[in-house]
């Protein structure tokens, strides 16, 4: 097959810190080429290099068998190598047609064509298999929905090479697989499609060949033919990582610490009922959407809420946050940049900002104390970072999580809600983090997992609740835990049939 | 994502230099030179003394409005609380009459309170009412500027009692060891600012709130309160830069104030406080004010422009103090 876009040796330094060193790769038409790595490993600063947003240190581009080299995006654009971000970059306000031609508005007499624009994206919508109506406002699409406008945007222009960055990081399996339908819809075409992501299972369904980075460095090329997910991780990592999950604790006791009967959050969730038990690891499957994120938001009082919560055989209902702080129960956010941590801020007043009051001698605040709270939180967390004064903004996102973590731990709650405790974190953090919340379990605290990746759902979770449609659809207990188990409460249908329902679905 | 994994050493923070704090400090600095070699009699110190004295009351109410500003917020009604808090004052001063410490005591409570209660009241409705603080201190700018028109009915309120006016008057005129004792009032506001800002929770709060708000509300801070607080800080800020005014002109007129709210928000920008709060600087700020009464002063002083531009150049200099700001945080 032919090359489109070969990178060879190349390398980036911010300053003198190496990100990528020597990196060479080939990207050929009609191929889906996955780029797989920890965060910190350069995927993102390769994709970055590839698609024109930076320029490499060392090292050339070629395109077409031309050495080139971009001046920014838009000249790579121009070039018909485009980028789906990560991030939800469109304008909430406007319509589905508005956002896809923002910036490269079509024209007629000066004014602007709405017709022919709501043609064109009526047009590259169908093109993609999907059925958004161009006129609805994006703002009030599903998360999924947004995701597919932002790629029809990108591919309103001519493309030879499409990049991907973490796409299904917000989409359920269903929507997952329709991606991936898409996905293999360009690469028919003879396109050629550069993946990035964390989830090795989807690369194995999705993927021709995968290149793995560890350190700014280049582990190896192969074909998917025979390379399993475990094997891509041991790459990534360069170690066994056959224990991904810790043994599950045998801390569950009979003991209900919390008991939440009927509890309703207006427009997301009505009549939830669940039992939490000590030590227990119990967990919120479900799609997104389903309302998990809203039930817990109303119990520890960020939402309004109504319904009964017995709290260690006692009535309570927290207004907020800090009420339920006092009462030992914590939550910690799914959106670690908008709601978790303050990300202008250093590293000392994110992680002391929940539990400040432990840290004030008299009327005034105790840095001394907060600065050896921090070095022990460093060392305890194992939270990596080149600069002690860094912004909480500058930390990768697994050692944000694990910030989030200690400055929540700070409280010493006994009931722990971690909401997709491992979004958007390498696979290495991850390990440590399942680690941390088994020691959670065994300290004799309670901890409640919202997730939406099954097998962590099932290789951490002592009992899983699944949600539907703002409803507590069932549980699975232990014994009985399965991707399918859940699947079908949180869906009403089989796994197998999932595919079947996106290829209809979408 | 470019993180590399070198462990944090445990040297404490290495000494470096912010420029965005700097800047307003280096700019005083270079103003003062530019001074001196505009005029000679710029750099005397009695010319000095004058200037930092006329600072004082933007001075004491943009450490409020540093609050208020880094913790999100906005305060448009400061010149117009001023104008009321006034009024109102002196009103008062009238009223009660007898000459005596005790009256000027009690007058000055008046204001105090009277600045703290304004300021509740924009805090209770930007906070409860759910609404922005930019619409909701734009209509109690009108409303606190009605009032004390009102109050005047459309003329001057002139403190009655020359005797009172007399014992009022070292308040502003005054010095203690050669130091003007509104320059000592503005000095002891800001020290207690920064303190409160940087030394205690409500002050880290304040940050955080300002920082982002959900997530000072997911972490528990009672953002209700300190929002609330933050205006009532700037209210007693006021109050207190009115204490030092009254004794200036004794009177109070339908012009008090104006544009005050504009040279407040000024001073806290030039000072390096983000407008979109998260980061505040009351020293910054101060060092703000000082600088736009310096501007005022060598414009007088010089021939260069017209005296009556000093507006314009104080607007153009809140323009080019963003412009820095906003290109040394790119150099970060």
């Amino acid at each position: 097959m032919a090359s489109v876009l070969r990178a060879d040796h190349i390398s980036k330094s911010f300053g003198p810190i190496e990100v990528l060193s020597g990196i060479s790769l080939d990207l050929q038409a009609g191929e889906v080429h996955a780029v797989i790595g920890e965060n910190g490993a350069g995927k993102s600063t390769l994709m970055r290099i590839l698609s024109g947003h930076l320029t490499p240190t060392k090292g050339s581009l070629h395109l077409d068998g031309q050495p080139i080299s971009f001046s920014g995006p838009v000249e790579a654009e121009g070039k018909g190598i485009v980028l789906v971000h990560q991030e939800i970059l469109l304008a909430q306000d406007l319509t589905v047609a508005q956002n896809l031609f923002l910036g490269r508005e079509l024209r007629r007499y000066g004014f602007v064509d709405d017709r022919a624009m709501r043609e064109r994206t009526r047009a590259v919508l169908d093109e993609l298999g999907v059925s958004i109506d161009p006129d609805r406002v994006v703002g009030r699409l599903s998360i999924a929905d947004r995701q597919l406008v932002q790629i029809a945007r990108a591919l309103l222009v001519p493309h030879k090479v499409v990049a991907f960055d973490e796409p299904t990081a917000v989409l359920t399996p269903i929507e997952a697989e329709s991606l991936f339908q898409i996905i293999r819809r360009l690469r028919s075409q003879g396109v050629a499609v550069l993946y990035i992501s964390h989830r090795l299972n989807e690369v194995k369904v999705v993927a021709d060949r995968v290149t793995v980075l560890r350190d700014g460095r280049l582990i190896t090329t192969r074909d998917i033919e025979g390379l399993e997910p475990l094997e891509m991780a041991r790459l990534m990592v360069g170690r066994d990582m056959s224990k991904l999950y810790p043994e599950k604790p045998a801390t569950a006791s009979d003991q209900t610490i919390l008991t939440v009967r009927d509890m309703s959050v207006p427009g997301y969730v009505e009549n939830a009922s669940f039992k939490l038990r000590r030590g227990e690891i119990l967990g919120f499957g479900g799609l997104i959407g389903a309302g998990r994120t809203e039930l817990f938001e109303g119990l520890v009082g960020l939402r309004p809420s109504q319904g009964a919560v017995t709290l260690d055989g006692t009535k309570v209902h927290f207004s907020d946050a800090r009420e339920a702080m006092a009462a030992g129960v914590v939550y910690l956010s799914e959106d670690r940049k908008g709601k978790g941590l303050l990300l202008q801020q250093n590293l000392r007043v994110n992680l002391t900002l929940a539990a400040l009051e432990k840290f004030t001698r008299g009327s005034f605040i105790d840095v001394a104390g907060e600065e050896r709270t921090l070095d022990e939180a460093i060392k305890d967390f194992d939270i990596r970072t080149r600069r002690r004064d860094l912004l909480a903004g500058q930390l990768s996102g697994g050692n944000q999580q694990k910030l989030l973590l200690a400055k929540m731990m700070l409280i010493e709650p006994r009931i722990v809600i971690i909401d997709e405790p491992t979004r958007g974190v390498d696979i290495g953090t991850k390990e440590q983090i399942y680690r941390f919340i088994a020691s959670l379990a065994e300290q004799g605290r309670s901890v409640i997992v919202i997730s939406s990746e099954m097998q962590e759902l099932i290789g951490l979770c002592h009992r899983v609740v699944v949600m539907r449609n703002g409803q507590v659809a069932g549980e699975v207990e232990q014994a009985d835990l399965s991707e399918d188990a859940i699947v079908y409460l949180a869906t009403g249908v089989h796994e197998e049939r999932a595919a079947e329902i996106a290829a209809g679905h979408v | 994502m470019t993180e590399t994994a070198l462990r944090t050493d445990a040297s404490r923070r290495k000494f470096s230099l912010d420029m965005r704090a700097l800047s307003p400090f280096l700019a005083l600095i270079v103003l003062a030179i530019a001074g001196a070699l505009i005029n000679p009699d710029f750099l005397t110190a009695s010319n000095i003394l004058n200037v930092v004295t006329r600072s004082a009351f933007i001075a004491i109410i943009a450490v409020g409005a540093t609050f208020v500003i880094s913790g999100g917020g906005l305060d448009l009604s400061v010149g117009s609380m001023a104008a009321l808090v006034a009024g109102v004052m002196i009103l008062t001063l009238n009223w009660l009459g007898a000459p005596g410490v005790s009256t000027l005591a009690l007058g000055m409570l008046v204001a105090v309170s009277l600045g703290a209660a304004c300021g509740l009241a924009n805090g209770l409705i930007v906070t409860f009412g759910r609404i922005e603080p930019f619409i909701v201190t734009l209509g109690t700018m009108g409303i606190f500027r009605s009032l004390v028109i009102w109050l005047a009915a459309g003329g001057t309120i002139t403190m009655r009692n020359s005797e009172l006016r007399e014992l009022y008057r070292p308040v502003y005129f005054g010095d203690i060891a050669g130091v003007p004792v509104p320059i000592i009032a503005f000095v002891v506001v800001a020290a207690i600012g920064a303190l409160i800002l940087y030394k205690t929770s409500f002050g880290r709060h304040v940050i955080a709130l300002g920082s982002n708000e959900d997530v000072a509300r997911y972490s528990g801070v009672p953002i209700w309160r300190v929002r609330t607080l933050t205006y009532v800080i700037q209210g007693i800020c006021v109050g207190i830069a009115i204490l030092i005014y009254v004794p200036r002109l004794g009177s109070a007129t339908p012009t008090t104030g104006l544009l005050w709210e504009l040279q407040a928000i000024t001073a806290v920008v030039i000072g390096g406080t983000a407008l979109r709060g998260g980061l505040g600087r009351v020293w910054g700020t101060v060092a703000g004010a000082i600088i736009l009464e310096l501007v005022a002063n060598i414009m007088v002083l010089s021939n260069f422009v017209s005296e009556f531009l000093v507006g314009a150049v104080q607007g153009a200099i809140i323009i080019i103090a963003m412009l820095v700001q906003r290109s040394l945080q790119r150099g970060r």
